[in-house]
């Protein structure tokens, strides 16, 4: 079952007449092109459509690395690109924008939890998992496709993930796949936990529980990363994670040190980092989602700067930003405005992708409408697996 | 079972009123598709326990449902009876446990697919039913009033922006013996429109002094209560193979009795001041939140003539587990609470702009202590400023006039 789909039935209680919902998602994606156009000085993307500066060739793909950074907690227009948005995304804005090809209208048609969702965007197929168990994908990951179709390294396929519920993402139930065949998983709460077990008091405001549902931790099972491997693999002493960690604020902070850690020591050609700060807004503060958005703002631009700065990312990287799904409108009875994405309404199904660098034109913004499912395709175009069982296509104006 | 096959035996465990009133209509409930009857009978089988404008909006539908034709009643449920559901959810005994059913349907819903087309016929319906249903008129302009910022010195960015394009927003308003002066009006009301539970005051904190013709719901209040459901929570969490699904359906089955609210003198207020904590999320934590969320829902349900909620400040933010078990000492997190509350004001106008009679109705939000206040009403120009000095008493007279 799935806890996040519980107000589904809302609209029974509080239904009222909504517009269209091509109409909105279509509207969402307007407002996100004329902001981005009038702040960031971006371009319509169909004019360029055939003359992008694409990376072909095997020499580009065998050094070409990707980096994908969602989010397990949609932002909704309103709180970013809106006008009234921007004050709290000026990286996103006005650093990353510039330099990106940017997606307006992304729909997930998916079940709108965040584990589920963000499975449903490693296999490109609307997973049906149960959000809150602690069990693989149905379908074979991006990761599987990528290593299996390349004979790529474990060492070459990561995620790092923010709480115990994801320790599965990394590899599927596939017989085709699956065991041994999927990305290494880091989840850098469960490995503060362990580092400073008996003493997390220090540390507590790093260990934030799963916001969806704060009361679920599921046992670990499967390939999580093992505390030993701090000092085998990133090279980082105990006592040293910790001292690090008490200079943090919050998960995603942990995140970001522990994929820059990755990025430095084992230099993974697919580096997968899900977010989750801004799933805060289930706590119906709004402060806190507001916050969230801010440091997510400021960790993407910080995770950029830091492939511009390593010789094994810089020049040859694509990074792909994108929140798993959206939240509810203010307007939608059935919901609690940004508190939740429950009731399915557009708000909560259309979002953006932000992809830059490496084979990626700049400054241009396309209208198309895409589905988040079309993710794992786009990457294999990219990096050159084939990702047969994925239900999504290739976004033509990425590859 | 199916409801064609409803007998009126089925519902003999229904409380006395709800089961009196699934018997009389026991023809019309057969009739409907079942991916819709189980959310009808989860209203009704609190039947009892609900507020007047609840029971009266209940009896309004099915009256609704009764009149149809069998050509009206196709095109009514055309959509619900296209959703398809499993066996097992037609083995449930959804006659009995509605809400459960309810869960797992949505549950079902989101997993093949159908969410969207039952949103949709969810929609439809609420189009039919709301055009159906008569609409009685109000005997005076529904006011609703936040008040927030409490503890807030200063703040010097733009406050109420959701709000501005609608209203007149006063930078000069005078705050002295301002929220007692909004508390005077709103017991004015009372008097003036007496009604059962048609004027509340909801407190995030707790509340002033206040005459008792009011309804009032305090976060302070209600601390036993949190305490003890916090303390349950924790038990349950603690239950090996306990999970978020089973956690969630066992809150919602309790009472106010099993959470020490032992003599109900108002039990439909209990039972909704329960549900305040054991359905929202964010509420047994948060003041700001609980003062939303009570907002929300004591205007979607009691449908009040007048409703005034004040903000007060929340704990900072803690770990989650350390939130719930109530660890360490809860320091106030005074800024955040505003900006929380401020978005609670905008929620509060949208709420209310739900019900009937919103074109005519009236909002005021203020922050306490300070001369920033926002109107809005039929009579206020929206999108302007005014630096009128007036009091609170004063700015709630113009806004309602």
């Amino acid at each position: 079952m799935h806890p996040s789909s519980r107000s589904s039935a809302a609209p029974l209680a509080a239904a009222r007449t909504v517009a269209n919902p091509c109409e909105m998602a279509a509207r969402l994606s307007r407002s996100r092109r004329e902001f981005l156009r009038g702040v960031a000085g971006v371009a319509a993307g169909t004019a360029f459509l055939g003359a992008s500066p694409l990376v072909r060739g095997e020499t580009a793909r065998k050094k070409r690395k990707v980096i994908v950074i969602t989010f397990g907690g949609g932002a909704r227009d309103q709180e970013t690109f809106s006008p009234e948005g921007q004050a709290n995304i000026p990286h996103l804005l006005h650093e990353l924008a510039p330099q990106s090809s940017f997606l307006t209208q992304v729909s997930n048609r998916g079940i709108l939890g965040h584990y589920v969702a963000t499975a449903s965007l490693a296999t490109g197929v609307y997973e049906t998992l149960n959000n809150f168990s602690a069990v693989p994908p149905e379908h074979p990951t991006v990761f599987e496709y990528f290593r299996k179709d390349l004979k790529r390294p474990s060492s070459d396929a990561w995620v790092v993930a923010p709480s115990n519920g994801f320790n599965r993402i990394g590899e599927s139930d596939s017989r085709s796949y699956g065991s041994g065949m999927g990305a290494r998983v880091i989840l850098p709460k469960h490995l503060l936990g362990a580092a400073t077990s008996g003493s997390t008091m220090d540390y507590a405001h790093l260990i934030r529980d799963n916001y969806e549902t704060p009361l679920y931790a599921p046992q670990l099972a499967g390939g999580e990363f093992e505390l030993q491997q701090l000092e085998t693999i990133l090279r980082l002493s105990v006592d040293d994670f910790k001292a690090h960690a008490l200079t943090l604020s919050s998960p995603d902070e942990l995140s970001v040190f522990i994929a820059k850690r990755l990025m430095q020591q084992e230099s993974p050609s697919l580096l997968w980092i899900t977010m989750h700060d801004i799933d805060v807004a289930h706590s119906g503060a709004y402060s806190l989602y507001i916050e969230g958005i801010q440091r997510t703002d400021r960790l993407c631009a910080e995770l950029w700067k830091a492939v511009q700065s390593e010789p094994e990312y810089a020049g040859n990287t694509t990074m792909l930003i994108l929140p798993d799904f959206g939240r509810d409108a203010d307007e939608d009875a059935g919901g609690n405005g940004f508190q939740h994405h429950r009731t399915g309404d557009t708000a909560s199904r259309t979002t953006w992708m932000m992809a830059l660098g490496a084979g990626v034109r700049p400054g241009v913004v396309y209208d198309r409408p895409v589905q988040s499912i079309d993710l794992v395709p786009t990457l294999g175009a990219m990096l050159g697996f084939s990702p047969t069982e994925s239900h999504g296509q290739p976004i033509a104006e990425l590859v | 079972m199916l409801p064609r096959d409803l007998q009126a035996d089925r519902f003999a465990a229904y409380p006395p009123l709800a089961r009196r009133l699934a018997e009389a209509n026991l023809t019309s409930l057969q009739r409907l598709p079942l991916s819709f009857l189980p959310g009808l009978l989860r209203e009704l089988i609190e039947y009892d326990f609900k507020f007047p404008a609840e029971r009266t909006a209940i009896e309004n539908e099915l009256v609704a449902l009764s009149s149809l034709t069998r050509p009206q009643s196709d095109e009514w449920w055309r959509l619900f009876s296209q959703i398809t559901l499993s066996a097992s959810l037609e083995r449930f005994d959804w006659v009995n446990h509605p809400a459960q059913f309810v869960e797992q349907e949505s549950a079902y819903l989101w997993s093949t697919g159908q969410l969207d087309a039952f949103r949709k016929a969810a929609v439809d319906y609420g189009d039919r039913l709301r055009a159906a249903t008569p609409v009685e008129p109000l005997p005076a302009r529904r006011l609703g009033i936040t008040v927030v910022g409490q503890g807030v010195e200063s703040y010097d960015r733009p406050l109420f922006r959701n709000l501005r394009a609608h209203g007149t927003y006063f930078a000069n308003v005078k705050p002295a013996k301002g929220l007692e002066l909004l508390l005077s009006a709103v017991e004015t009301r009372a008097k003036a429109h007496p009604m059962p539970y048609g004027h509340w005051y909801v407190d995030g904190g707790r509340a002033a002094e206040h005459n008792s013709g009011l309804t009032c719901v305090s976060y302070d209040a209600l601390e036993p209560v949190r305490t003890a459901l916090l303390k349950y929570m924790q038990t349950e969490i603690a239950r090996p193979g306990m999970g978020p699904e089973e956690l969630r359906t066992n809150l919602a089955r309790l009472l106010p009795s099993d959470l020490g609210i032992e003599n109900e003198t108002d039990p439909a207020l209990d039972r909704f001041q329960v549900k305040l904590f054991t359905e929202g999320s964010g509420t047994q934590i948060f003041s700001t939140t609980f003062a939303q969320w009570a907002t929300r829902e004591a205007l979607r349900r009691a449908q009040p003539l007048t409703l005034i909620v004040r903000f007060a400040p929340r704990q900072r933010q803690k770990p989650m587990n350390e939130l719930l078990s109530g660890w360490g000492n809860a320091e106030a997190d005074l800024a955040g609470s505003l900006i929380d509350a401020d978005m609670g004001a905008y929620y509060h106008w949208i709420n209310q702009q739900r019900l009937a009679g919103s074109d005519q109705s009236a909002f005021l939000v203020w922050f306490e202590d300070h001369g920033q206040a926002l109107a809005i009403g039929p009579t206020m120009p929206r999108g302007t400023q005014s630096t009128s000095a007036l009091d609170l008493g004063e700015l709630v007279s113009l806004t309602v006039s």
